[in-house]
């Protein structure tokens, strides 16, 4: 099995890992990393679940792999919160109550927080298209929703 | 002493909408979920070994090669493990033996160092197989010239309302003789005859089945599993493999989604098989998510055959069913199904003669399972539907045919018993408002049509007639209240309720309670399983008792120390106060040192541990030739819902413009949590109206992935849904609750179906009603050229 040695900054710290060339990223920051917030619903970049920001871009971590990701910044769902602060998002989602099971949770803050970063004052049409790659099964997405617009306008 | 402030409630907890106590961990990444939790290096992978047939026979199989493979710690087949298995009817082995029954049924089994490795063996091992005809079709399987499935059926062990056919694919026949339907037709001045399909589904929990396994010296097993059922799984498990239950431990962390197909024992006895070949290593097993649509429960296909009839004045005289369930391969717990199906099949409607044959037929498709609704959205599918149009040939607006005809209480339900306090009327009402069902609107373009549809629907618990709950509440050193359940909480929030219904009994903030999770069968009380809407009712009833025994205790203690009676006291926001000597001492102060007597003769009281246990005693089995008894079930839900909608004439694509959803709960512990239940049902029943199928080409699922069966996003709830809730009390729930968590998505096919054939006219025979399909039937129909 070959490897490769990456370095690359997670969550604002900055991490050297052997990957062996078949892993993804996602396995990589479950796996090497012990990053188990970001999860794994189908392996096949369909349900968004594993979504994680690489250079500010949401991207399907089960689709990228991770040596592809020397000197990249990447963002998890562990890093949203700063000092202990939760973001704007986070605190909105709870109040909104757009949390059911929780394992689209992940995925979902990160595809919102990248949407927030390109365009602070969506419509909600365009959250809705924003989160077609993120699939829930719990909410019906409705409180999911408000808690978007409840963090743009927070 | 104590000041008019502390003995004041300030806040009453049931009743209100208080945050999750699981979120803050749901949105930092720390929730631990089973693939979360670390096992170390001695961590083995398993994966299974499948069959590539509906139905053949199993020859010959050769594991050697893949025993062979380097990093191979085990291969298990189904010779290792003949014992049959199964909730209702033992009807399944863990593998396949000497024949299999649907694709992707489990043949063989292998633990390796690495999932590669354990896949790569997986492919070593040698089956040959001959295959069978198979049963693609449910109301074919019942006949005589379908194969027979199950040749042992007769040999197998089943729980005593079940009754199946040796000899023949009926592993289950439910009865409804209720009055005289053949007479009731002379009376009707009108009949609808129709014929439904629903088509199998998955759950789709965002989160795949998962468990690991790992067997110690002593031969003790402890299974880490994504479970809706972990005690149910410790009997299963014990059983399967004669283990002692007190030497099988179940731990069930958070679940990433259930929907019903987390209940029961499926994938997870896989690693408990592996693992007793492995001792000392814990052994993982995660389903592909292809391997989730069709290798584990699915929903149950099913074809009903309705006639319906009402007088002149619109009173619905006579309702026959005719109900062939495509139970799959195994029914163990199908025939539940297939039972509740059977015992709810006029649904909330009062009609006095009902002739019902619910059947479930072996078939060569994926196993049917639990999933939310449990037979109701199928079976609604099909007599809401037909009834909506008995009240058009009768003349009748819909909201008032309902009315008219719904069950109300002192009425005597389909199996003989007498129906409760109902809120179906406000149900209707508060939809019908909601949607202006009575308002012809016209749609916003002409290119399209618009509709409006209305269905209601009922569901009690289906379950065994003694599933139980239990429960205990401690306090600790600073007087805080932990709860020990059993139930599980799969994203309904079945541990905020149960926090806010031990605050609320014992007297503390909500805050200052906590759940003892995960739930774990070697400390928690027992819970028969999460599923039938039955946690805030049933176990609600146990938390309830256990908290009002821990009060007792600390009443008893304080009145015995201030010399006053227990109904002196109170306890408020964690202070034990007194009304009458105007006393007051934190619970921190008694709950685990007890009180000194007077004048220091001594100690009294003790940790505090209280207990509570709930299980219904009423339920009753029914006649096996006409399903009539006292009470065939705890309660049922009831409600109702709408949609406005409208068509593109040119793709047949819905919109839907506004939706309403209201049940009657009984009693809502939290408002916001019972919002939340309707709004996901809602999208979830909606999802299943328009999208949802598993393809099946003689029992190939041909659209295992995302990108081919697809679920709804989004962007397909762009709409306002109304959610009012009705509250009559249930006499015997918590605050008067039952449970709302499966209902929301029972009605809504039905709802669905009615406003597609009130924009076109036309009536598709089932779900899911997509573009195609509508554009189709209305080509067909000549509304569009």
């Amino acid at each position: 099995m070959s490897y490769s040695k990456i370095t690359l900054t997670v969550n604002d710290v900055v991490e050297t890992v052997d990957v062996p060339h078949h892993m993804t990223l996602l396995q990589m920051l479950r796996e090497k990393l012990s990053l188990t917030g970001t999860k794994n619903g189908c392996s096949a970049g369909e349900c968004g679940a594993c979504t994680v920001l690489m250079n500010d871009e949401p991207v399907n971590s089960c689709m990228v792999l991770a040596a592809e990701c020397d000197g990249a910044r990447i963002v998890t769902v562990e890093g949203l919160a700063k000092s202990g602060k939760l973001s704007k998002l986070q605190e909105a989602i709870i109040k909104t109550g757009g949390v059911q099971c929780g394992f689209c949770t992940p995925g979902m803050l990160i595809s919102v927080t990248a949407l927030l970063k390109r365009n602070p004052n969506p419509t909600e049409k365009e959250i809705r298209e924003a989160l077609v790659g993120n699939l829930c099964r719990c909410t019906g997405y409705f409180r999911i929703v408000e808690a978007v617009k409840e963090a743009a306008h927070s | 002493m104590a000041n008019a402030k502390s003995t004041e409630k300030t806040t009453a907890v049931v009743g209100t909408s208080v945050i999750r106590n699981d979120v803050l961990e749901k949105v930092t990444g720390a929730a631990t979920y089973v693939d979360d939790i670390q096992f170390g290096n001695k961590l083995l992978y398993a994966r299974a070994v499948r069959s590539p047939h509906p139905h053949a026979l199993i020859k010959h199989i050769d594991t050697s090669k893949a025993e062979k493979l380097p990093g191979v710690k085990a291969v298990v087949t189904g010779k290792d493990f003949p014992e049959r298995i199964g909730l209702y009817l033992k009807d399944k082995t863990i593998f396949a033996t000497d024949r299999v029954r649907f694709l992707g049924e489990p043949v063989a089994a292998v633990a390796a160092v690495s999932e590669e490795i354990a896949e790569k063996a997986c492919s070593l091992v040698e089956v040959k197989y001959e295959p069978l005809e198979g049963v693609f079709d449910a109301e074919y399987g019942a006949s005589e010239k379908a194969p027979v499935i199950h040749p042992d059926l007769g040999k197998y062990d089943c729980v005593n309302f079940i009754f199946p056919k040796p000899g023949t694919n009926i592993s289950n026949h439910f009865k409804i003789r209720k009055g005289d339907v053949e007479a009731a037709w002379k009376q009707c001045a009108h009949i609808v005859e129709k014929t439904f399909k629903v088509p199998h589904i998955q759950h789709v929990p965002i989160e795949t089945h998962g468990a690991v396994a790992m067997m110690d010296e002593k031969g003790k097993v402890t299974v880490w599993a994504a479970s809706q059922s972990p005690f149910a799984q410790r009997n299963l498990i014990a059983k399967a493999l004669h283990i002692s239950h007190s030497d099988l431990r179940v731990i069930a962390p958070l679940v990433g989604g259930g929907f019903g197909s987390k209940a029961g024992l499926t994938m997870e006895a896989i690693p408990v098989a592996l693992a007793t070949k492995v001792k000392g290593y814990p052994v993982k097993f995660i389903l592909t998510r292809e391997e989730e649509f069709y290798t584990n429960f699915v929903r149950q296909g099913l074809t009903i055959h309705v006639k319906v009839g009402c007088d002149k004045d619109g009173n619905i005289l006579g309702l026959k069913n005719v109900m062939y369930w495509d139970g799959g391969a195994s029914t163990e717990y199908g025939t539940n199904i297939t039972r509740a199906g059977g015992y709810s099949s006029s649904g909330p409607y009062d009609i006095p003669n009902v002739w019902t044959d619910s059947i479930c037929v072996y078939t060569n498709p994926p196993i049917g399972g639990a999933y939310r609704g449990f037979g109701m959205s199928e079976l609604h599918t099909g007599i809401d539907q037909a009834i909506d149009e008995l009240a058009e040939v009768a003349g009748f607006d819909r909201v008032e045919f309902l009315k008219k005809n719904a069950i109300s209480e002192g009425d005597i339900v389909v199996t003989g018993m007498t129906m409760h306090a109902t809120g179906i009327q406000q149900c209707i009402d508060n939809v019908a408002k909601a949607i202006e069902f009575s308002k012809k609107e016209e749609p916003s373009s002409p290119d399209r049509l618009r509709g409006k549809g209305i269905a209601i629907m009922w569901k009690a618990p289906a379950m065994p007639p003694n599933a139980g709950s239990s429960a205990w509440v401690e306090l600790s050193e600073d007087g805080k209240a932990t709860v020990g359940l059993g139930g599980q909480e799969i994203g309904q929030g079945t541990f905020t309720v149960m926090a806010q219904i031990a605050a609320e009994t014992l007297g503390v903030k909500y805050e200052d309670v906590r759940i003892a999770g995960p739930v774990d069968t070697q400390y928690s009380p027992y819970e028969w399983q999460t599923v039938a809407s039955r946690l805030t009712w049933s176990m609600g009833n146990a938390v309830r008792l256990a908290a009002l025994d821990a009060r007792k205790q600390i009443l008893d203690v304080v009145a015995e120390a201030w010399n006053e009676t227990p109904e002196d006291l109170d306890i408020v926001n964690g202070m034990v106060v007194s009304y009458k000597s105007e006393q007051e001492t934190p619970l921190a102060n008694l709950v685990i040192y007890g009180l000194p007597k007077p004048n220091d003769e001594g100690w009294m009281g003790g940790p505090i541990v209280g207990r509570g246990s709930f299980m219904p005693k009423y339920v009753t089995n029914l006649d096996a030739e006409t399903g009539q008894g006292a009470r065939a079930v705890v309660h049922y839900t009831v409600g109702c819902e709408g949609l406005d909608i409208e068509i593109e004439k040119n793709t047949g694509r819905i919109h839907v413009i506004k939706a309403a959803a209201s049940f009657d709960v009984g009693k809502a512990i939290n408002p916001a949590l019972v919002k939340a239940q309707v709004e996901g049902g809602f999208v979830q029943g909606l999802s299943s109206a328009m999208f949802e199928e598993i393809r099946l080409r003689n029992g190939i699922m041909t659209n295992p992935s995302f990108v081919d069966y697809r679920i709804a996003t989004a962007a397909d709830a762009d709409f306002k849904l109304d959610t009012q809730y009705v509250e009559v009390p249930q006499d015997d729930g918590p605050w008067g609750a039952r449970g709302v968590g499966e209902h929301p998505m029972v009605p809504t096919i039905a709802a669905l179906g009615n406003a597609i054939y009130d924009a076109t006219g036309v009536r598709l025979q089932g779900p899911p009603y997509s573009a195609e399909s509508i554009y189709l039937g209305m080509l067909n129909a000549g509304v569009v050229k």
